[in-house]
């Protein structure tokens, strides 16, 4: 097949072959082993194949590549339209990156229903991969819904003790937030009459769509109330913690570093790409919760007694960045509001690798029964300092640069919103330190943390190309940064002239 | 920009080596491989220097090397790239050449601990981020050396994690310095704002255009205060000290090269290489010149009543970080430089020296319990005696002509303080010989159970102690008589030694002001002090006499600390205790440090915490947003149950549905597109 026969199908070749393995698992007897094998290969090979979208992707071209646009259903008007630009191809291979770690980090921990577990991973990376490639509002939201029967059976069925609570409250949080989302997009068929995300923005910027400024404000909030809660936005994370303390480990993995990137995404594409003026109308009070989230997740970070709450509360604070960057309309706050969703992806994924590996050997998240640990456990503790120090913005690993760009895009677009965000690098030094000093220094002060097994072959597999990743979008950004680019320049076209006296001083 | 390239990138790429070698596969080699990787890595990054320093006086200056670009966002960039001029060459003599000699020490510090691959995995990532700091030629990567300089801090601070004061003492050090990080960092914001660019020749040639802020404050003010806030964080200055104290838990050497000789200088690089945003800035400097001073003054009435010997070393790196900041806020940048230099030759080795007595005695770092020390640690004596002379300003050592240039420099902007940093001097020269005369003179003190009653004290078990407890049962003092260092250790106490006599010598017939003269000269309309300063220093020798008055008060009031010292320590040691007796109150709070930890802690950290738990956590999110949530699962739940009872025989297979379902949509859609 010649690349360019390749580039129209890629797209279809990375989001179905997860889903082709899960049916073809069915099949497959029921010895685990042949099972995980069969799943890390499959998730591999979905990796593999989504190298060629950062190989064969063209800088100079603005707007989608790789598209597929077939019309598929006469009516409804829906096409199958598939294509990314630079924000949607990283967060398809941050998708395929993250899969097969989750497959490894499940290896020995999950034990039973392996089967049905690994049928559920596979068929959440379809479906997270389709909410990123769809460029057809339908499709988008056909994806957008289903990653909420995976997740929620994730959490429901191989979860911890309170899963069943934390599964319908994360099914319910989210999809009643995302009828609203729909109600919008019926909307907008009813009047433009197609589904396609390209029609519907052509449509509205040509001012065809009638009734468009009466219904623009509604519209916004629409997306906009589903991706916040996606995100979460304080005040509407209060689901995020539970269902990340009770969700086996895989489940956060994607959880944190995927599935909350469908929200800030979300508002990137739809409320930014179909709605710039009410974006900018409503900047204010996003960007304001958006700050909240960052300093509020980052103090109750700091006092939760269960590592996995910590992260959780962290993943608040690190998505108000994104947030933020995100209503900043800079190029700076944009490009790193891309960049943070990609480095949180990385480095929250492997810090709950970590809890869930520690998890398995004590069966608690509860800070207070470790301390010590640096002793019986030294390469484990270095891995969790590796990524504590990726997660809390050194220079040189990823955290640091989405983060320095988002602040000082959102410094440029009015001071007070820097330096408030600024102080989130003194929060995060402040729980994620306290939390590795109480659960690594010290003496060892129970017996059974003096005899844990450092990690093993399979955890180290798992570990290393994130701790790899880390460090390389650290040194060498541009690698993300110049694709990005192009993406966030076409976000901000219809911003020039609303915003022009903001991006020069 | 030049033609050649020396490949300045080499020289902290190669101690990073080091570091990656010992992290990654240290545990495997002997101790003696260890040694060798982490010595010599850091000694040919010596050697580079060196060799840029033989072609140095070729150099079209400043020699700029750029390595591509880190990262790009609009029209903003920043790029790897290093700068070489006069302060960046004497930042890199003393980084590689006191590294490499406290690396040397250490080797024979840390010979018997455990973790030694670790501990010089550190210490190389320490020279690498240090290296990085001090060549960037832009401040974005400037902020690589001072966080990761930063991290080092923590990572050796913490070495004896086992011990939860030195894991507190880690973490305290690294989240005080973040603060000082915030400052730095919307400073760097407000530069790219009106700059578009934070490398050094861009912003400064913007600069060079502003005129000074002679008026009221304005962007340089608020900059160069930002920056400002940054450096107290780095170089341990009031109000952000409090971390250095602590960071003595250390090991000793982490002690003499991190916290005396070069990263707590990092802040009077920065502000030295920022002078043209400070020069602009009379207001800045004045509080630059106000915090060195108070810092100095106050941090050296702390010293004079700590009887752990390395907290009183710490304070008085504290105090002489002071002196630094005010050279730099009297605009004499030459002297601070100079006396950075001449301090980490003292200050290493007075630590180093501190380590040989601690290492000797068994691990034993109260002072109460040595005495005497002179005969049986001859070398280490005289080294010490070297530094002790060297910082208190006896005349021809290196510390009097840098501490003298600096005060000489502050009276001629303001008397009070000229006459508050006279009086340090003096209080310097007191606690010194305190030092000096309680561990070297009088009779051993130490007893049998020392180690044990010192943990009683609070002052934390020895060092060497800490090490047998973790690896077995604590040796029994008689194991340790006490000893003379090895000669690993005490080769490079000689050479600090010498450079602690000689160091100060470069500066006669102010040369060392004149080769710094290219950096520092800019700032045409900053400030009518600094062009005295400037014409003081061209006018060579043209005001000798009244020079000469104020170096004979220098020297007065060195000698009275160093007879108050031999009254009360030497002649009549009975009477501290009775003084300290009579003023207990104020005593007290001195030995406590004027209980600023514990303010802290009263009035921020804790109503923090439990406002963070009872108000935010158990509050906010639980009784407010989450019971509302819940009233609407609570009625969804029974919904849900309802729906359950209809498949309540699935659960097991709900992913096979699932995939099953999944499977039915998608060949519907694909019989409908093919229809």
């Amino acid at each position: 097949m010649s690349t360019t026969d390749l580039n129209s199908w890629i797209l279809t070749l990375v989001t179905f072959i997860p889903l082709g393995g899960a049916v073809l698992l069915i099949f497959v007897p029921r010895r685990d082993r042949d099972i995980r094998v069969f799943a890390l290969v499959t998730s591999l090979l979905a990796f593999i194949l989504s190298l060629h979208l950062p190989a064969h992707f063209e800088h100079s071209q603005t707007g989608f590549q790789f598209e597929i646009d077939q019309p598929w259903i006469a009516s409804p008007n829906i096409h199958y339209h598939m294509g990314v630009d630079g924000f949607s191809m990283w967060l398809v291979l941050l998708t395929t990156f993250l899969s097969p770690l989750c497959v490894l980090i499940s290896w020995h921990s999950v034990r039973d229903r392996v089967k049905e577990f690994f049928i559920l991973l596979l068929i959440m990376q379809t479906t997270l991969i389709g909410v990123f490639t769809s460029l057809d509002l339908f499709l988008f939201y056909f994806f957008w819904e289903a990653t909420l029967i995976p997740m929620a059976l994730l959490i429901g069925v191989f979860g911890h003790a309170r899963r069943v609570y934390a599964a319908v409250k994360f099914f319910l949080y989210t999809m009643i937030a995302s009828v609203f989302m729909l109600a919008a997009i019926l909307w907008l068929y009813a009047k433009v009459g197609s589904f396609d995300l390209i029609a519907v923005e052509d449509a509205i910027r040509k001012g065809q769509v009638s009734g468009f400024g009466t219904a623009a404000p509604w519209l916004f909030l629409g997306f906009f109330v589903a991706f916040a809660v996606k995100v979460p936005l304080f005040p509407v994370h209060t689901w995020l913690p539970d269902a990340h303390v009770e969700a086996p480990t895989a489940g956060s993995v994607l959880l944190a570093g995927v599935l909350l990137k469908m929200g800030t995404y979300g508002m990137l594409r739809f409320n930014l790409g179909l709605f710039p003026e009410q974006s900018y109308a409503n900047r204010s009070w996003i960007v304001a919760l958006a700050l909240v989230g960052i300093i509020y997740g980052a103090l109750v970070a700091m006092v939760q007694p269960n590592m996995k709450k910590l992260i959780a509360y962290s993943s608040i604070s690190h998505l108000g960045f994104v947030v933020l960057g995100i209503f900043s309309f800079t190029s700076s706050g944009l490009n790193g509001a891309m960049f943070v969703m990609l480095a949180h992806g990385v480095s929250t994924g492997a810090l709950f690798m970590l809890a869930g590996i520690i998890h398995e050997r004590r069966h608690t998240y509860e800070i207070r029964e470790f301390g010590g640990l640096a002793k019986p456990m030294p390469t484990y503790a270095a891995f969790f300092l590796f990524i504590v120090l990726s997660s809390l913005g050194l220079p040189l690993l990823n955290g640091f640069v989405g983060e320095f760009l988002v602040l000082a895009g959102a410094f440029r677009a009015q001071a007070v919103y820097g330096i408030v965000g600024a102080s989130g690098v003194i929060w995060s030094a402040c729980y994620l330190l306290w939390m590795y000093q109480r659960v690594f220094f010290g003496k060892v002060t129970s017996e059974i943390n003096s005899n844990l097994p450092d990690l093993g072959g399979v955890e180290r597999a798992a570990l290393w190309p994130a701790a790899a990743m880390a460090l390389v979008m650290g040194v060498a950004p541009l690698i993300w940064l110049s694709s990005i680019a192009p993406a966030v320049e076409n976000t901000l076209v219809p911003f020039a002239r609303t915003v022009a006296n903001v991006v020069k001083q | 920009m030049n033609q050649i390239s020396l490949h300045l990138w080499l020289i902290p790429i190669l101690p990073l080596l080091g570091a990656a070698i010992n992290g990654l596969c240290g545990g495997r080699l002997s101790r003696h491989a260890v040694a060798a990787i982490g010595v010599a890595f850091c000694g040919t990054a010596f050697l580079l220097v060196l060799f840029v320093l033989s072609h140095f006086f070729a150099l079209q200056l400043p020699h700029i090397e750029t390595y591509g670009t880190w990262l790009r966002a609009g029209a903003f960039h920043a790029d790897y790239g290093f700068y070489l001029d006069e302060l960046s060459m004497i930042m890199l003599l003393v980084v590689t050449g006191v590294g490499l000699l406290i690396h040397i020490y250490s080797v024979g510090y840390m010979w018997e601990e455990g973790g030694f691959h670790r501990f010089f995995c550190y210490l190389n990532l320490f020279m690498f981020f240090m290296l990085v700091l001090v060549l960037a030629h832009n401040y974005l990567v400037m902020f690589i050396g001072w966080e990761g300089v930063g991290l080092a801090s923590y990572l050796l601070i913490g070495f004896w994690f086992t011990r939860d004061s030195a894991a507190s003492a880690g973490k305290k050090a690294f989240i005080v310095n973040r603060i000082g990080d915030f400052g730095f960092l919307i400073a760097l914001f407000l530069l790219i704002k009106h700059f578009g660019s934070l490398t050094f020749s861009e912003v400064f040639g913007s600069i060079s255009h502003l005129p000074s802020e002679t008026a009221g404050a304005g962007l340089l003010t608020t900059v160069s205060i930002l920056l400002l806030l940054g450096a107290t964080g780095k170089s341990a200055q009031i109000p952000l000290y409090v971390w250095l104290p602590d960071a003595m838990e250390g090991p000793t050497p982490v002690s003499a090269l991190i916290h005396a000789a070069t990263m707590v200088t990092a802040g009077v690089y920065m502000v030295a290489r920022s002078h043209a945003i400070f020069d602009r800035s009379p207001t800045t400097l004045t509080v630059v010149a106000v915090i060195g001073t108070l810092t100095a003054f106050y941090a050296a009435t702390i010293a004079i009543a700590q009887t752990d010997i390395k907290k009183v070393l710490a304070y008085s790196t504290i105090s002489q970080l002071g002196y630094m900041f005010l050279a730099c806020g009297v605009a004499a940048y030459s002297a601070a430089i100079f006396h950075l230099m001449t301090h980490a030759f003292f200050k290493g080795l007075l630590f180093l020296a501190a380590g040989s007595v601690i290492h000797a005695i068994g691990g034993e770092q109260d002072m109460h319990r040595m005495g005497g020390l002179r005969r049986m640690t001859p070398w280490t004596f005289w080294t010490m005696t070297a530094a002790t002379f060297a910082i208190t300003g006896v005349p021809g050592f290196a510390g009097f002509f840098s501490k003298d240039e600096i005060l000489w420099q502050a009276s001629r902007v303001n008397m009070a303080l000229w006459g508050l940093g006279e009086f340090t001097a003096f209080l310097t020269s007191f606690y010194m010989f305190r030092l000096w005369f309680l561990t070297f003179f009088g009779h051993y003190r130490g007893t049998t159970t020392s180690i044990n009653e010192g943990d009683k004290a609070g002052q934390g078990p020895g060092l060497l102690a800490i090490n047998k407890s973790r690896t077995g049962p604590v040796a029994e003092p008689e194991h340790h008589p006490i000893h003379e260092s090895p000669k690993v250790m005490l080769i490079p106490l000689i050479i600090l030694a010498m450079l602690s006599v000689a160091g100060g010598w470069v500066n006669i017939g102010k040369n060392f002001e004149k080769f710094l003269e290219p950096v520092f000269r800019a700032g045409p309309t900053a400030y009518t002090l600094t062009e005295t300063a400037t014409q003081a220093g061209k006018t060579i020798g043209g005001a000798t006499g009244t020079e000469l008055l104020f170096t004979l008060t220098s020297v007065l009031a060195a000698a009275l600390g160093f007879l108050l010292a031999l009254l009360l320590y030497k002649i009549q040691p009975d009477l501290p205790a009775r003084i300290a007796a009579s003023f207990r109150g104020l005593y007290t709070a001195v030995l406590n440090k004027y209980y600023v930890d514990e303010l802290f802690s009263i009035l921020l950290v804790k109503p923090l915490l439990a406002g963070s738990r009872k108000i935010l956590w158990q509050g906010v999110d639980r009784r407010i947003i989450d019971a509302a949530v819940n009233d609407t699962a609570e009625g969804a739940r029974r919904v849900s149950d309802s729906l359950r009872h209809m498949q309540s025989g699935n659960l097991r297979s709900y992913a096979g549905w699932v995939a099953l379902g999944a499977a039915v949509v998608i060949a519907y859609m694909i019989w409908v597109a093919l229809a």
